[in-house]
């Protein structure tokens, strides 16, 4: 038996009251559907005094707009994204992603703003308050030591979210609001490689929805996902492609992998593969670059060495897949 | 620090109930500690298991990390609330007669996931079933039977009769190595 800490539970009904509600009570932190931080509030993972529900907000924030661009309000269950005939038209491995998130009663509660600013994970993290405090607490809560890196002084609990692989290989855009008013970032900006909290999301913002643009429909999509079950484990590996292919040959590429340390990585320097024919000379030449860009960590229950020899595999067989695929409908 | 308490009001299988509990009290406490209802089970208590699972408005969740006041403007049904006073619902029936279970645990969650399926999917496919029942542990039975009985349950097919396992019959063990011997003090 697990109880949850003494808070107070904050109701808005509207976004404004909502980044109020945060500005007001300093220490407080969103709750949306609760998959994640209702467990690590459990685990004494937060001294959390406050909660703001955003149940009341969800005829505001649970939109699936096209637009132009496609728009998605944070509120949106991955369920509903899993199944959405839109999503699975214009960004086939997002649908793909969210079919594969957690389990189906977690899909139904578990909503996309809560996947994308979902709290990093690591095997000596996610653990009871007598089972922390027995080992020696970390740096993350109540610690000052890392037990995944010796002597290690910055946190590299891992990312585990899966739509954030796809979304980032995408391009997209998240929409935050504050007090201050609402601000536009690259989702690519929006990760820090810190463990404590890895996203540069401020005490009084809230994630609203996130933006689509248009140009990632005609892409290639791919996502692929390693872990120990099919259904309810959280990911030991994830990744996701997007290729811009004009008459067999590359214009574009980008590939991003999560599940290794607090930010998810986009692989770098993939310029110069635009230009050339893509076939499976291109798939073994991503995954030769991921495998030398991604190191896995301890900080997952599930041996490192073998999740780094995996990588380059699933890659090489995502990005086939994906070149495969005939363009999604724009 | 005991907290705050609040004033709740829970709609659960079809009874109204009121109730004053910490704002913290998530609904499966609710569900066992305030309302007596322990069918629901309370096994890793963080979302892993299923062995909570509960409808809500006919949608399975988890009430383990569920609050009970977010569920307050939704009908709960709890495995309390399945059977109909006509009788057991078809998927009790079923899970029983196929013999769907080994020590018990898992089953509320389990039939509940069974039913919130056939609400919205009256002949599912073997893959949809396995799909819908993906987020609920059984550590006993191996699952076979499991999805026998929903498709039971559906009306697809009838519970197997099983033969037993033909095997060698093992030889008595009296006529073996470990003849007692006689201890004499
Ligand atoms: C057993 C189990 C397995 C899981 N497996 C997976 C998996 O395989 N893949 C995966 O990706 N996830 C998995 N999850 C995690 C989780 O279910 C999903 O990531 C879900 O989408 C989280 O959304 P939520 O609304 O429940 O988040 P919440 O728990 O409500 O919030 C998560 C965090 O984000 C913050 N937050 C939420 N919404 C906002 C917002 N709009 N603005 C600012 N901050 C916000 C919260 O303060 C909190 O810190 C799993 C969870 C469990 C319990
Ligand atoms: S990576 Fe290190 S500091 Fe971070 S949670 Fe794990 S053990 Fe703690
Ligand atoms: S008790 Fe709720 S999921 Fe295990
Ligand atoms: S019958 Fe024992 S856990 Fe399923």
């Amino acid at each position: 038996m697990m109880t949850l800490p003494p808070v107070e539970v904050l109701r808005p009904s509207s976004v404004a009251e909502a980044v109020e509600a945060l500005q007001k009570h300093p220490g407080s932190r969103v709750l949306a559907g609760g998959t994640d931080i209702v467990p690590n509030l459990k685990y004494g993972m937060y001294d959390t005094q406050h909660l703001v529900a955003l149940r009341g907000l969800s005829k505001e924030l649970r939109y699936v707009r096209l637009q132009n661009d496609l728009h998605l309000g944070a509120l949106c269950t991955i369920d509903q994204l899993a199944h959405d005939e839109t999503i699975r038209r214009c960004a086939p491995a997002l649908a793909e992603a969210c079919s594969q998130v957690a389990g189906p009663q977690l899909r139904r509660m578990g909503t996309l703003g809560g996947n994308l600013c979902l709290d990093t994970r690591c095997v000596y993290i996610n653990q009871s308050y007598f089972w922390r405090n027995a080992l020696g607490f970390c740096l993350k809560k109540d610690g000052t030591v890392c037990h995944v890196v010796a002597g290690g002084q910055r946190c590299v609990a891992a990312a585990s979210n899966d739509t954030a692989p796809v979304l980032l290989a995408l391009g997209a855009t998240i929409k935050i609001v504050s007090p201050r008013g609402e601000r536009e970032l690259p989702l690519r900006d929006f990760y820090l490689a810190d463990g404590i909290h890895n996203t540069v999301l401020r005490p009084d913002e809230l994630l609203t929805g996130i933006r689509l643009p248009k140009d990632a429909f005609a892409k290639r999509q791919g996502f692929a996902k390693l872990r120990t079950r099919a259904a309810i484990d959280f990911p030991s590996l994830n990744m996701a492609v997007a290729l811009e292919i004009e008459k067999g040959t590359v214009k574009s590429v980008s590939l991003a992998v999560g599940a290794l340390a607090a930010r998810p990585a986009l692989i770098k320097g993939l310029d110069d593969l635009n230009g050339q024919k893509a076939d499976a000379r291109l798939a073994e030449e991503l995954a030769r670059r991921a495998h030398k860009q991604c190191k896995p960590l301890t900080n997952i229950g599930v041996d490192p060495d073998w999740r780094r020899d995996v990588l380059p595999v699933l890659v090489r067989r995502m990005v086939l897949r994906a070149a495969a695929t005939a363009a999604a409908a724009s | 620090m005991p907290g705050k308490s609040a004033t709740i009001r829970l709609h659960v299988n079809g009874e109204e109930h009121t109730l004053a509990v910490p704002v913290q009290r998530t609904l499966l406490e609710a569900l066992r500690y305030d309302l007596g209802l322990t069918g629901s089970k309370q096994g890793c208590d963080k979302g892993d298991c299923g062995a909570c699972t509960v409808l809500a408005d006919g949608e399975a969740i988890l009430s383990c990390i569920t609050l009970a006041a977010d569920a307050q403007d939704r009908k709960i049904t709890t495995i309390e609330g399945l059977a109909s006073p006509a009788g057991l619902d078809p998927v009790q029936r079923a899970f029983a007669d196929c013999g769907a279970l080994q020590c018990g645990f898992c089953q509320p969650g389990m039939m509940l996931s069974a039913r919130a399926l056939l609400n919205t999917c009256a002949h599912p496919s073997l893959a949809q079933i396995k799909d819908a029942l993906s987020g609920n542990l059984c550590r006993c039975t191996g699952y076979t039977k499991i999805y026998e009985a929903v498709q039971v349950a559906a009306g697809m097919r009838g519970p197997a009769s099983r033969q037993p396992v033909a095997s060698e019959r093992a030889p008595a063990s009296d006529s073996v190595a470990h003849a007692v011997k006689e201890i004499v003090p």
